[in-house]
């Protein structure tokens, strides 16, 4: 997106080994790569994680964190060998020619100052500017970065300023000055997707005004699409393909790349039906005296799909704590099969409890470390079907089966699982049951892209086979695109819209539904131009926070 | 855990399967990665149980058994020589062994026993239950233990049944403190909301969930309890509260010889004697200490792993 | 009101309610005496008016909660009540008010404790920062290992290890360490070195390993590492971004360690027979003179309560998030 005539390399990586530790010993985990950036170019670093983004970001500045060490290759930056020099030749390019973006802004401001001491320390530092000149020009990039009181929210700590807010400040804190390098380490991964639409357009906006090269490191490719001129996939410590932004998502040669995207070839018909299973009906919700759902309905009809959707804070999981009964609603009542439900988790019946299964984000967490995958599937077969010894053990092979897994992962523990498979024994235990509801939280949103498809092909497999029916929250429209039927969008606690997915995805729509959805990256580099020219006013609204 | 083995497909990704190892073998593989210092406390650790085990066939005379000579010198029949009433003190510091650590090890269980269960419970209760349990244990843990135990001695005296229990609840205290606090780390856990959704009982949860996965520090913390309870009975006997005789016992050991160290110019070894039951306690704790500082390392950098 | 002065006043408030609780379990030790307890103090010859006597003057005919109010609304005013040594069974009444013997000793301990924490606190602080800074390093792993030696001796090991070495083999300070107050300064911390150095060595340990932790702990925040990747010189790292958020662990760490030390003076007096009130507690302990014990433990326990509300108190007072509410 550069503009300028020079295009000298600016930093340029030879063969880059760099080394971790861990399980007691040094492993390998950048394995030789090559990186060549010119003067104002935007290169984005795409991977999954344990791909070594972060790593070989860091590694582009000379700094190797605690733990991780640069053991060969070569690093110059402006012609600068940045690999064996000592640190104090570093610290002279470190904050002002090289800067860096963290990936938490909340945990990387520190805590004890303001944000304008903050933002001109290292122009301060390096003696590039005065006092006096050092603010006025950060109170100017507070402004190029569509701040809210750019004059005076230099004055504010940390704490005083939203997320948001406090990622576009570190922006402009590593502008401040006006470096030759920026990286950005995964800068919008902790937004919403309303919130991150800003971001984005301000972050592309003051690098393209002063012509800064960056490194954007991310694992969304939509999002690094926005912002970069050339694309360098990383997988495992090696280079997959280096492109030009545009070739690439026309034509990515590597099959991994190709990969990257495979969610969102996924299509399911949506199929309307009234055959009502589970009927949430007005519910209000609070946790103690802050009321976090208001008047909720959510209809789920049987062997369907229902995604419920929201931005953090929408109150889409406390719905499902609601059905579940772990949060007994304060108003209202939860449905199942016509027969309203108890509203407490302890006055259900066993048969009650059975019917409506959970499977959730994090499947590290949702399994005990202790217990072998037979016992994880095990219990609910011992629990409501009484099953025992061999009858027991032959249903949990039969089930494994339907998962996919082979049947000597019976006496493994969930430690010795990779991510994907670790979803796959949830969704057996959840299965065990013989459930008629599933509630899915977030279930793929800590997955690597691949393996995410993986899941959502088995869940839709196992919904046609058995009947199921699942409610699927996330905050993800390529999954919700993927594999529901009906949409519930959520803002703020209360249902904006429920109906089946075709209208939720096409107008009209209700604002909420429409901004949401147009927040969400495209795979298109035009996208994000497009978005601002139709939505001139959308960063003003976005961020207002 | 490495997954370069695998390909781009979902179906390589479900079918991989890495090696799976016994419990012994990998505590076999940990020990012989285990630093020198572990190695030193393990067998320093072994020894004590011995020599308390087998104290009777160890000791060359009884435990009370006093001889003519009163302040015999290092040698002869008294190997450490006798005491101020002419008792032989090796084989009182070998019975030491035996009343000293194991007054300790069953005070601390005691102490497990009442604190771990109550935290437990008060964990997985939450509600008033945990907010008087929590209370009460913040008031008792506001005067210092050593004081508070002197001061119950002098109402209830100091008997060996009043010492165990009087410490054991003292200390019960910090146990309950810390299985409370590792035990709310796994309250939290989506398996544990996993099991309570299933519909299983509050005793299910508190036995396979969480016992199985507070394990680690439990231990840890055992043994660092174990070295409190040892410190304190010793220095109650030494103030000669604590344990009383003719039970051998190091604290008093180290009382009743103190007078000795006056006589180190004239012979250096009598003068070390009442150092010798104060050196075993001290060698005792530092090894208990370097078998939690390795396990302790090793269990929070399993933690840390992908 | 200031959010800071809201949340210290809260602190303030609670750590009241700690003292006014711990003040009602030490006056319940009264209430557990065995019912022969006046025979016991003033002997088998006493006769039942001398004992019926005693007890009255301890208020055992009247209830418990208006014998705590008497008992607390004294203490308040510097009154601990009568010892119960020096009591005889003819009535005759030789005993000493609480007050009296506590006082000269209290300002024994208190010189004893001082002198220790003015060399431990600035060694443990300085051997600390500079393990954590220099971490994995020889020095760092040596002074781990030494100080994880030093806490796992009990006090009155390092003590006669002490008296041996420097008292009886080399001669150079006094094994007993009996103090006055009519010695000048010099005189009496030189009898009072060994005891000190015994109580430094042992908080030194405990201090460094927790200065250590939290050192560490603070240079692991993603703060420093940006800090150093703006290019920070790594004394602008230490002072500008880890200091200011170090006071509140740091004081924590010295606050824990000070109250421990109050604890270690009890043995360590004991061992060197330093006329403090750790010495004196043990002595009535084993006399059972319940009035004596009382004080003692009361003293010692607001001491520890009050250490560690100081602490909570900085902490609260150097928090960023409360200084500059939103």
């Amino acid at each position: 997106m550069s503009t300028d005539t020079d295009d000298s390399v600016l930093l340029e990586i030879r063969d880059l080994r760099i080394d971790g530790f861990s399980d007691e010993r040094w492993h390998e985990i950048i394995k030789g790569v090559d990186l060549t950036l010119r003067r104002g170019q935007v290169m984005g670093l795409i991977g999954e994680s344990g791909a070594g983004k972060s790593t070989l970001g860091l590694a582009a500045m000379g700094f190797a964190r605690p733990g991780c060490r640069l053991t060969s290759g070569s690093i110059r930056f402006d012609g600068v060998e940045l690999m064996d020099a000592p640190e104090s030749e570093k610290r002279k390019l470190w904050g002002s020619r090289i800067c860096y973006v963290a990936q938490s802004a909340a945990a990387s401001f520190n805590p004890a100052h303001r944000l304008i001491e903050q933002t001109t320390e290292a122009a301060l530092s390096h003696g590039l500017q005065s006092g006096a000149e050092a603010q006025a020009a950060a109170r100017e990039l507070y402004r190029a970065m569509q701040l809210p009181n750019p004059d005076t929210i230099g004055d504010r700590y940390p704490h005083q300023v939203s997320g948001g807010q406090l990622q576009r400040a570190m922006t402009a804190m590593a502008m401040a000055s006006k470096p030759d390098l920026i990286i950005f380490d995964e800068p919008t991964t902790a937004l919403d997707v309303t919130t991150q639409v800003g971001v984005l357009a301000a972050m592309r906006s003051v690098v393209e005004q002063f012509n800064t090269a960056a490194i954007y490191i991310t694992h969304d490719l939509a999002v690094v699409a926005q912002m970069a001129d050339v694309i360098k996939v990383l997988r495992f410590g090696e280079t997959m393909e280096d492109a030009p932004t545009r070739e690439m998502l026309s034509a990515p040669k590597h099959p991994y790349t190709k990969s990257l995207w495979s969610v969102r070839a996924l299509q399911k018909e949506a199929e309307k039906s009234d055959d009502i299973v589970l009927d949430v009906r007005s519910v209000d919700a609070a946790y103690g005296s802050s009321k976090v759902l208001h008047d909720v309905s959510v209809r789920v009809p049987r062997g369907k799909t229902v995604a419920v959707v929201g931005e953090s804070g929408s109150g889409k999981s406390t719905t499902a704590r609601v059905i579940t009964g772990l949060l007994p609603p304060s108003a209202g009542k939860v449905f199942f099969n016509g027969q309203a439900l108890p509203a407490a988790l302890r006055d259900r019946s066993v048969e009650q409890l059975r019917q409506i299964q959970m499977i959730y984000q994090s499947a590290d967490t949702a399994m005990n470390p202790r217990h072998t995958v037979g016992d994880i599937i095990g219990r609910p077969l011992e629990f409501y079907h009484g099953l025992r010894g061999a009858a027991k053990q032959k249903r949990v092979l039969e089930l494994l089966q339907l998962i996919e897994l082979d049947g000597n992962f019976i006496d493994r523990l969930p430690g010795e699982l990779s991510g994907g498979q670790k979803q796959r024994i949830c969704i057996a235990r959840a299965l065990a049951a013989e459930p008629d509801v599933i509630i899915c939280d977030e279930v793929t949103s800590a997955l690597d892209q691949i393996v995410q498809e993986g899941i959502l092909k088995l869940l839709l497999r196992l919904q046609k086979e058995l009947g199921v029916t699942y409610v699927f929250i996330t905050h993800d429209i390529a999954v919700v695109k993927a594999i529901s039927d009906e949409i519930v969008v959520m803002l703020e606690g209360r249902v904006v819209q429920q109906d089946i997915k075709d209208h939720v995805l096409s107008p009209p729509q209700p604002e909420y539904t429409r901004r949401l959805l147009a927040s969400v990256p495209e795979m298109d580099p035009d996208w994000l131009t497009r978005l601002l020219e139709e939505q001139a006013d959308v960063v003003a609204r976005a961020d207002g926070d | 855990m490495s997954e370069s083995d695998q390909g781009y497909s979902a179906v390589a990704e479900a079918g991989s399967v890495l090696e799976r190892r016994s419990l012994w073998l990998r505590a076999w593989l940990e020990l012989r990665k285990a630093p020198v210092s572990a190695w030193i406390g393990l067998v320093i650790i072994v020894s004590y149980v011995i020599v308390a085990v087998f104290a009777p066939w160890i000791a060359p005379y009884g435990e009370a058994e006093v001889h003519p000579q009163p302040y015999a010198p290092w040698g002869g029949d008294f190997i450490f020589g006798t005491d101020q009433i002419g008792r032989d003190v090796f084989t009182r510091l070998i019975y030491g062994a035996r009343n000293t650590v194991g007054i300790a090890f069953v005070t601390t269980i005691i102490a497990f026993l009442m604190g771990g269960g109550l935290a437990l419970a008060a964990a997985v209760r939450g509600g008033w239950i945990d907010q008087v349990l929590s209370r009460f244990v913040d008031v008792l843990m506001a005067i210092p233990n050593l004081i508070f135990a002197l001061m119950l001695l002098s109402m209830f005296g100091s008997s060996l049944i009043n010492i165990i229990m009087i410490i054991a609840i003292l200390d019960s205290t910090r146990v309950f403190r810390l299985t409370r606090a590792v035990a709310m780390n796994v309250v939290v856990m989506d398996y544990v909301e996993a099991a309570r959704l299933r519909g299983e009982s509050i005793g299910w949860v508190m036995r396979r969930e969480i016992l199985p996965n507070i394990l680690p520090p439990l231990v840890a913390e055992f043994g660092l309890r174990f070295c409190f309870v040892f410190l304190t009975i010793a220095a109650l006997s030494f103030l000669g509260v604590g344990i009383q005789p003719p039970t051998a016992d190091w604290g008093s050991m180290v009382r009743e010889n103190a007078g000795l160290i006056q006589f180190a110019q004239y012979d250096i070894k009598a003068a070390i004697t009442p150092l010798l039951p104060a050196g075993a306690i001290a060698l005792l704790t530092v090894g208990v200490n370097f078998v939690v500082d390795w396990f302790l390392h090793k269990t929070s950098g399993l933690r840390d792993e992908h | 009101m200031h959010p800071v002065l809201l949340t210290i006043f809260q602190r303030l408030g609670l750590g009241l309610l700690t003292l006014f609780l711990v003040s009602v379990v030490i006056f319940s030790a009264l209430e557990f005496l065995p019912g022969d307890f006046g025979e016991a103090v003033l002997g088998q010859a006493a006769t039942e008016e001398t004992v019926a006597a005693f007890r009255r003057e301890l208020g055992l005919d009247q209830p418990a909660v208006v014998r705590y109010v008497q008992w607390i609304a004294s203490v308040l005013q510097g009154d601990f009540g009568t010892s119960f040594s020096g009591r005889a069974a003819s009535g005759v009444d030789r005993s000493r008010s609480v007050v009296e013997m506590i006082g000269p000793r209290l300002s024994n301990t208190l010189f004893l404790a001082s002198m220790a924490a003015i060399i431990a606190v600035p060694l443990a602080l300085f051997l600390g920062i500079t393990a954590a800074l220099k971490r994995n390093t020889f020095y760092d792993k040596a002074v781990s290992a030494s100080t994880l030696t030093t806490i796992s001796f009990p006090e009155f090991f390092v003590a006669y290890l002490l008296i041996l070495l420097f008292s009886s083999w080399l001669q150079w300070f006094p094994s007993l360490a009996n103090v006055n107050d009519d010695m000048p300064l010099l005189e009496r911390a030189y009898r009072a070195a060994l005891p000190a150095l015994t109580l430094t060595l042992v908080i030194v340990a405990h201090m460094m390993r927790m200065t250590r932790a939290a050192i560490i702990n603070l240079l692991a925040s993603p703060y420093i590492e940006m800090a150093r990747l703006k290019g920070a010189s790594p004394s602008d790292v230490i002072l500008k971004h880890a200091l200011p958020n170090a006071w509140a662990p740091i004081v924590n760490v010295i606050a824990f360690n000070l109250a421990y030390l109050v604890v270690g003076v009890v043995v360590v007096e004991v061992v060197f027979v330093y006329p403090g009130i750790g010495q004196l507690m043990v002595d009535a302990v084993k006399s059972r003179d319940i009035p004596v014990v009382q004080a003692c433990a009361l003293i010692f326990a607001a001491t520890y309560i009050l250490l560690n509300l100081f602490a909570d108190v900085v902490s609260i007072a150097t928090n960023p998030r409360l200084l500059h509410p939103k």
